[in-house]
């Protein structure tokens, strides 16, 4: 009798524990829990350890995901936010939902030290002009060469108004050439073929040859390299420095998981996130990875100088920033 | 009571916008923003004259290329007939990459047209729309009696006495409708006017509103222009509508077709000349799309998926966006036209948000992103499913009206007898229109989709997304050829009937 009242107590307990099993709901954004990103892998070597089940809700980019998590404010369902940009931390911050982190951010690898105390980041990318060798022999060597240098070369842009990477052009040519950015862009204006919506358009319209040069990431040369064996796109290394995307996570305030969501955050700067980031995201890992990094990474541009805006002044400025861009290319 | 379930329809389409534009209103109240300023004006300037310009030459050719359709018979006329909606079904990046595949720097006619700036946008939109007012066109024209055709003939119409009492009456009912909705397609493109305008001074009202509604998460701003776009297109709707005539009863005995009016040597050239145009614009992009996307024809897993999920909500949407089309063409003609186009002259991102913020306040989501997809694929298709159905169904259901009121026939009984029947043609046009907009449609599955439905368009834009730029053209290629499909099928199970 006491045997079988262990056994079904046992069972119970078991039964319970199954049950109670958490759910931890990250918003990210779709690329990232696609067939060819890094979602899947992540979310099965967390749940070998966290006792928990990842669900994940994918978003059209950093963007949709801070407008969904405002639009929802308190009755959001998501724990763990993963894939803001730093362009974008400071407008996150405000919204008053996302809780600390609590964690060693120190722990974290950027070419900058990082201090944010709501916002961790999972890894990141400079931002460059990838050209295509077969078209243009000698890329241009800075920025100023790029918009002053007069060659015929063309560029594809994306638009900042709707696209990340294309707000991260727009703060490069601030951050180069400040006060005088309007007359810049003036003068770049002749070489930009067209301006996209997105990346995905950019780049497709740049691998069908449309233009020599397109605006992407120092990283982009190494998915043609393991991919495709192909050495055809380079990236160019600019004189100035280049502009830096950080990309972040941040766990829910108040979220009934908040602590779980603060494991998750622990967990995505060690191996069993940061391996599956290089050919999953293709970024670079901002944590410890347990073998190096493939050799076509250790081959990228690796700028010598880091741009990048604080948070806060992109959110006070993009929308000035962005008038005086829209002025200087429609006059 | 008179059109009672016409009436409840456009009550339904009333409160679905309203569920759409209010919360977001509801948002952006009192924060007051700057209104018409320097840059939305021109903005609006632009969005006007582009698809003004995109409509006339859509028109012209449309139009001349449908009566050269229904006047010759040619090897291949079939096929043409069928890819003519097909363009409808292709996300916009994909036919300007098919473009690209021609008219671009390494395509075979590099150099021959500027591609970035007005032209492109021009040969992007009248790609589209062209032979989508010929569909339209070819099918209002497949309405007149045969009788009346062989009257003309008997009488010795000339080809202008011909336009003018045969095929006019007919046209004035279904042109203005299909020309508003094209009108209306152009002055809400986005990929296309920022890929290949070159630059922001190609910027329509959909990308302002766009913006102010994501990066700046303005939506007062969001409000104020989605209003302006109401206003713009209202106007104009009722404007063009004025110039549509009520429908004539016409019974028609059901007859083989024949035209019997373009015999001479001017009307045999110019024939000749617009299916000629209309081939070198439709078939060279699309076989673009088969020649990049042939090599690389990889089915996963999550191709299987994605096909099953478009297949579901394409079904879903034809359905109920012919429901809503049927019901609306017992209804009042203009208003019905005009509310038809509701899910054009409203953004799709204003809707979605809106639909969104009740969700969250009710059931969440997770439960309601399914049938919130199909009934915002299916707003988006009414305009198409209501222009291939409704002039049609006006001069069929007029016709029957008489002798089913003799016979005392109503109800289930009048619609399954006798209705349906002899609709089949421009309903299985419509089902197939509605299906092809909820195949190609990208805006309500990555707003409401989550990650967690995915169809072909958005299995389009992840691989684009993960560098795979040529997978994307194959799974492109796929959704292509299942458009074709299910174009075949519904043009054939007309054909049979008529």
């Amino acid at each position: 009798m006491k045997k079988l009242f262990l056994a079904t107590t046992a069972l119970l307990a078991f039964t319970l524990s199954a049950e109670a099993k958490a759910t931890l709901t990250i918003y990210t954004y779709e690329s990232f829990i696609s067939e060819w990103g890094p979602g899947a892998k992540i979310k099965a070597n967390f749940e070998k350890s966290c006792e928990c089940t990842v669900n994940y809700v994918g978003l059209g980019d950093g963007v949709a995901m801070l407008n969904r998590v405002k639009l929802e404010a308190q009755n959001t369902e998501a724990d763990v936010v993963l894939g803001l940009d730093t362009n974008l931390t400071a407008e996150a911050a405000a919204t008053g939902l996302f809780a600390e982190h609590k964690q060693d951010a120190s722990k974290a690898k950027t070419p900058l030290p990082w201090a944010d105390p709501l916002f961790l980041p999972f890894d990141y990318a400079h931002f460059a002009i990838v050209y295509d060798t077969e078209k243009l022999p000698t890329p241009p060597a800075s920025l100023k060469e790029l918009v002053e240098g007069g060659g015929d070369a063309k560029i594809i842009l994306q638009d900042p108004r709707s696209s990340t990477p294309g707000l991260g052009f727009l703060l490069w040519m601030k951050k180069v050439y400040g006060d005088g950015a309007a007359d810049a862009w003036k003068k770049l204006k002749p070489r930009i073929l067209t301006t996209t919506p997105g990346w995905s358009e950019a780049y497709a319209l740049f691998t069908k040859g449309e233009a020599a040069m397109v605006f992407s990431y120092t990283t982009s040369p190494a998915y043609h390299v393991i991919a495709e064996n192909s050495a055809r796109y380079k990236a160019t290394t600019f004189s100035e420095g280049h502009y830096l995307q950080v990309e972040v996570a941040g766990v829910i305030k108040g979220s009934p998981e908040e602590e779980l969501g603060r494991k998750f955050l622990a967990f995505m700067l060690e191996p069993g996130f940061q391996d599956e980031i290089p050919q999953g995201n293709w970024m670079l890992p901002a944590g410890k990875t347990s073998t190096p990094l493939p050799a076509a990474f250790n081959e990228l541009v690796k700028p010598e100088t880091t741009l990048l805006y604080s948070p806060e002044e992109v959110a006070q400025n993009r929308r000035a920033w962005i008038d005086e861009w829209l002025n200087s290319q429609t006059q | 009571m008179k059109h009672t379930g016409a009436k409840i329809t456009l009550a339904l389409i009333a409160c679905a916008i309203f569920a759409g534009l209010l919360p977001v209103a509801w948002l952006g109240l009192g924060e007051g923003e700057k209104a018409l300023d320097a840059y939305t004006l021109r903005v609006i300037a632009f969005t006007l004259w582009q698809a003004l310009l995109s409509t006339a030459i859509s028109a012209l050719l449309g139009v001349a290329a449908a009566f050269a359709l229904a006047r010759r018979q040619f090897w291949g006329r079939a096929v043409l007939v069928r890819l003519l909606a097909l363009p409808m079904a292709l996300p916009a990046i994909v036919v300007v990459l098919g473009i690209i595949g021609i008219f671009g720097a390494e395509g075979p006619l590099a150099g021959l047209l500027p591609l970035y700036g007005l032209t492109g946008i021009l040969l992007a939109h009248v790609f589209f729309n062209a032979p989508l007012v010929a569909r339209l066109t070819l099918s209002a024209l497949g309405t007149i009696p045969p009788e009346q055709l062989r009257l003309a003939a008997q009488l010795g119409f000339s080809d202008g006495a011909h336009l003018r009492h045969v095929d006019w009456p007919v046209l004035r009912q279904a042109l203005p409708g299909a020309l508003l909705l094209v009108f209306l397609l152009c002055a809400a493109s986005f990929t296309i006017v920022l890929t290949l305008g070159g630059g922001p001074q190609a910027t329509t009202l959909e990308v302002a509103i766009y913006q102010a509604l994501r990066f700046d998460f303005d939506p007062a701003r969001a409000t104020l222009l989605a209003l302006v776009q109401i206003v713009l297109c209202g106007l104009l709707g009722l404007g063009v509508l004025r110039f549509s005539s009520p429908i004539q009863a016409q019974d028609a005995l059901r007859l083989a077709r024949h035209r019997y009016d373009g015999q001479s040597m001017t009307a045999r050239l110019q024939d000749i000349l617009f299916i000629s145009l209309l081939v070198v614009l439709l078939l060279p992009p699309l076989a673009a799309l088969v020649a990049s996307g042939i090599m690389s024809l990889s089915i996963q897993t999550a191709f299987f998926t994605a096909l099953a999920t478009s297949l579901v909500l394409a079904s879903a949407t034809a359905i109920f966006a012919c429901t809503l089309a049927w019901v609306m063409a017992t209804g009042p003609a203009r208003v019905s036209t005009l509310a038809s186009q509701a899910g054009l002259i409203l953004p799709p991102a204003v809707i979605a948000t809106g639909w969104f913020i009740l969700a969250s306040k009710g059931p969440g989501l997770s439960p309601v992103a399914l049938p919130l997809i199909a009934a915002l694929n299916s707003l988006m298709a009414l305009p198409f499913a209501y222009g291939a159905l409704a002039p049609a169904l006006r001069r069929l259901l007029k016709s029957h009206d008489r002798l089913c009121d003799s016979l005392e026939i109503s109800g289930w009984n009048r619609l399954r007898r006798i209705d349906l029947p002899s609709a089949k043609a421009p309903l299985s046009l419509g089902l197939a229109m509605a299906a092809l907009v909820s195949l190609g449609d990208l805006s309500a599955i990555l707003f409401f989709g989550s990650g967690q439905y995915v169809t072909l368009p958005a299995l389009i834009y992840q691989q684009m997304g993960s560098y795979r730029m040529e997978g994307a053209m194959g799974t492109a290629l796929i959704l292509a050829l299942l458009s074709f499909t299910l174009l075949w099928a519904a043009e054939r199970g007309s054909e049979r009937h008529a």
